[in-house]
């Protein structure tokens, strides 16, 4: 026991966790923290709004497979971070997020700045709390450590009254807590791995969807092993993206509301379908009951309330991706030799595998095809760079033409869709590996939502590259007015948007426009080396779809191809 | 098929739960129909009995979204051939005609119930017993006049030597 004041135990909590980096926005009732933090052993980032510190979190925690830490005052601090904690819940990526809160006295008063944010912040965290004494400031640090990164992972939302943070109290910090209720299960029940073995082991034709709990558990090699034992061709969710090699040759690359036509018609035909780390939300599955009709389906996920939440299994692997993996591969090689179970199922895959990633998307003339602007990006960038995205058509595009080769190198806002995300993210990013390129593939109406953190960038030394698809719309949305709404635009014109060259110099950074693609590449090469960050501004034709397409409620084999 | 299911569970005394789980109900579309809720041999430790209208996928689903909540301790969905389910209700009984002062006395006296208070005009009748008993002692008052009732919703615990404690 030592006596010392709250912000003096929380300063040290975070050092004990090996915080390196906390992300954040101070404002009246955190600044006794922000004053202890300078004595702190980590760095403070200052963000120029609560939901972009919260996603630079979120990045950052993606990048190093660690917590990702962010701060904010109370009130309207608090609510902005709620945006950016449930979108990296909802991704399953560890963030653990402080707030200030009122003192403890004033709580329930309406006090300035006062808002209930455990109750905003319930639904979409992990784990909740409110510290109630300075001296249970360590334990409440460790507990929100421990249930964020550990399981399924998760954000975790502490709220910190002023008075908790300047009382001085006796206070220990604890190595572990217990907690009673909470027990991740990594270990597979090994009869539930037999019994998916025997099915796997049967298979005609066996095709695997794999998500994004592959790369939270880092089981891409095991994967990799698997899919090769059994030949079975691999579809990855958005989420999943980078857990298998996208050059692999069974690599049928993402599948779902966007996804290539070989994953979207091969899933369906599969005889036994493993789902791997991968939770199939309706933009995976499309109409379920045509997602995968004649499969016996197998899930493997370390969450068990994801099996038979929305798509009903044969059986189940209960437990972390790489042990299940691991122990599948096992069991399926006493039961069968390696290779091909019949070769119609190969020749099928290899057919599929010509064509990919769609066609035509009739484009004017004068632009530039958004596809090719993806694809040239990859050639441009070394294998290790990571991608981040924003949401909506410059995410799908992305997720269809940008091939990532290893985990942790795209990384996007699957789950919630969460426009504003990949700039901040990228930021993120940067601070956690800052030996490689990181490029955001933004959209005009993303970027303009979280643009300022180009502040942030500039000021801390953590230089990204944002290329901006740009047509002056909110893509997506017009393309389903296109598509299902009789080509009615509603509110989707962004004609007052800046000229992103100008915007970006007005921060310092470097701004360039380009219209071909080997304007493109030079400006990436160049970008990447650059000490600033960089926008590239790339206009893209308005009328330019995403394709393929799966339709609102459709089967994923009844895909639009083109308009 | 949709039926009623009693889910009980144990779960950490601190603030926050009952909004918490019954969040998570509200979340997750689920239907509750009654939910009881207090302390057991220790203060640290609350247990919970929900009754929840759900088909069998829909059940296993709450039981699920149940455990994996940090506090909550241990859940099962409880058999109901092998558990016991009780529910209390009091109910305020006209009696200002003497006629049906008696009637309701005997009614109260048939349901193995207590008269808890009497007044000129009105009494207050304790009964327990499973919802279908409190349902059918209802409508069995209800020609008395019923003025008022209050319900706790089903408690339970299981037979013989299961229990929810591992």
């Amino acid at each position: 026991m030592v006596e010392m004041a709250g912000t003096k135990a929380f300063v040290k909590s975070l050092e004990l966790e090996g915080v390196k980096y906390v992300f954040g926005l101070p404002g009246g009732v955190v600044i006794p923290l922000c004053d202890e933090i300078l004595n702190g052993d980590f760095r403070f980032i200052l963000a120029r709004h609560e939901q972009g510190a919260a996603h630079m979190a979120d990045g950052y925690a993606r990048a190093t497979g660690g917590v990702g830490v962010c701060l904010a005052t109370s009130g309207p601090g608090a609510t902005n971070v709620v945006t950016g904690i449930a979108t990296a819940h909802s991704d399953s990526s560890a963030v653990v997020a402080f707030t200030g809160q009122v003192t403890r006295a004033t709580i329930g008063t309406d006090a300035f700045q006062e808002v209930d944010i455990i109750g905003c912040s319930a639904s979409v965290t992990k784990y909740n709390m409110q510290v109630r004494k300075a001296s249970e400031i360590p334990k409440a640090v460790k507990t929100a450590f421990q249930i964020a990164s550990t399981g399924r992972r998760g954000a975790v939302l502490v709220d910190l009254p002023k008075d908790v943070t300047t009382d001085v109290e006796d206070v220990s910090f604890p190595e572990t807590v217990k907690l009673r209720g909470y027990h991740p299960n990594y270990q597979p029940d090994p009869r539930e791995v037999e019994w998916a073995a025997n099915l796997l082991a049967k298979a005609q034709r066996p095709v695997v969807v794999a998500g994004g709990g592959i790369i939270n558990s880092g089981a891409s090699r095991e994967l990799v092993a698997l899919c090769e034992y059994l030949m079975a061709p691999t579809a990855t969710t958005l989420m999943g993206k980078g857990a298998f090699p996208a050059d692999h040759p069974l690599s049928l690359g993402l599948c779902g509301m966007h996804g290539t036509q070989a994953a979207n018609n091969l899933v369906p035909e599969a005889d036994v379908l493993l789902i791997a780390g991968a939770r199939l939300s309706d933009r995976t599955t499309g109409s379920v009951k045509s997602f995968a009709p004649n499969a016996k389906v197998i899930h493997l996920d370390i969450d068990r309330s994801e099996i038979d939440k929305n798509v009903e299994t044969v059986t189940r692997v209960v437990g972390d991706a790489s042990l299940g993996l691991r122990g599948l591969l096992y069991n399926v090689s006493k039961l069968r030799a390696s290779g091909d179970a019949g070769s119609q199922w190969s020749k099928r895959v290899s057919e599929f595998r010509l064509q990919m990633n769609g066609t035509g998307n009739g484009h004017k003339e004068g632009y530039l095809r958004a596809p090719d602007v993806v694809k040239t990006l990859r050639n441009a960038l070394p294998r290790e760079a990571i991608v981040t995205t924003e949401v909506g058509q410059c995410q799908m595009w992305a997720a269809l033409h940008y091939d990532a080769y290893d985990p942790r190198t795209f990384f996007t806002s699957g789950g919630l869709g969460t426009m504003g995300w990949g700039f901040p993210a990228a930021i993120g990013v940067k601070a956690a590996r800052p030996d490689v390129p990181v490029v955001d593939i933004a959209g005009d109406g993303s970027f303009g939502m979280t643009e300022n953190s180009m502040a942030t960038s500039i000021e801390e030394d953590l230089p990204v590259v944002v290329v901006v698809l740009n047509n002056h719309m909110l893509g997506m949305v017009a393309q389903w007015q296109r598509l299902f709404f009789d080509h009615r635009y509603s509110a989707v014109k962004l004609k007052g948007n800046p000229d992103m060259v100008k915007l970006a110099e007005a921060y310092g950074a470097e701004g360039v426009r380009v219209d071909t693609l080997e304007g493109f590449q030079a400006a990436v090469r160049r970008a990447i080396k650059s000490d600033v960050s960089t926008v590239i501004d790339v206009p893209i034709d308005p009328e330019e779809n995403v394709y393929p397409i799966v339709p609102p409620g459709a089967g994923l084999k009844d895909a639009l191809l083109e308009a | 098929m949709s039926e009623m299911h009693v889910v009980a569970f144990l779960v950490e005394n601190r603030p926050g739960v009952l909004f918490n789980i019954s969040n998570m109900f509200r979340r997750k579309n689920f239907n509750i129909h009654s939910i009881t809720a207090g302390t057991v041999l220790d203060d640290d430790t609350v247990r919970i009995t929900i009754v929840v209208q759900a088909d069998a996928r829909g059940v296993n689903q709450v039981v699920e979204q149940l455990d994996k909540m940090v506090d909550v301790i241990e859940v099962k969905r409880l058999d109901p051939l092998r558990a016991v389910n009780r529910e209390l209700a009091l109910v305020k009984l006209t009696t200002t005609d003497p006629m049906a002062r008696e009637e309701a006395l005997k009614l109260v006296n048939d349901y193995h119930g207590l008269i808890l208070n009497i007044e000129p005009d009105n009494l207050i009748a304790e009964v327990t017993g499973e919802s279908a008993d409190i349902d059918a002692f209802l409508a069995a008052v209800t020609p008395i006049g019923v003025e008022e009732v209050s319900r706790t919703g089903v408690t339970a615990i299981e037979k013989g030597r299961l229990k929810l404690e591992k």
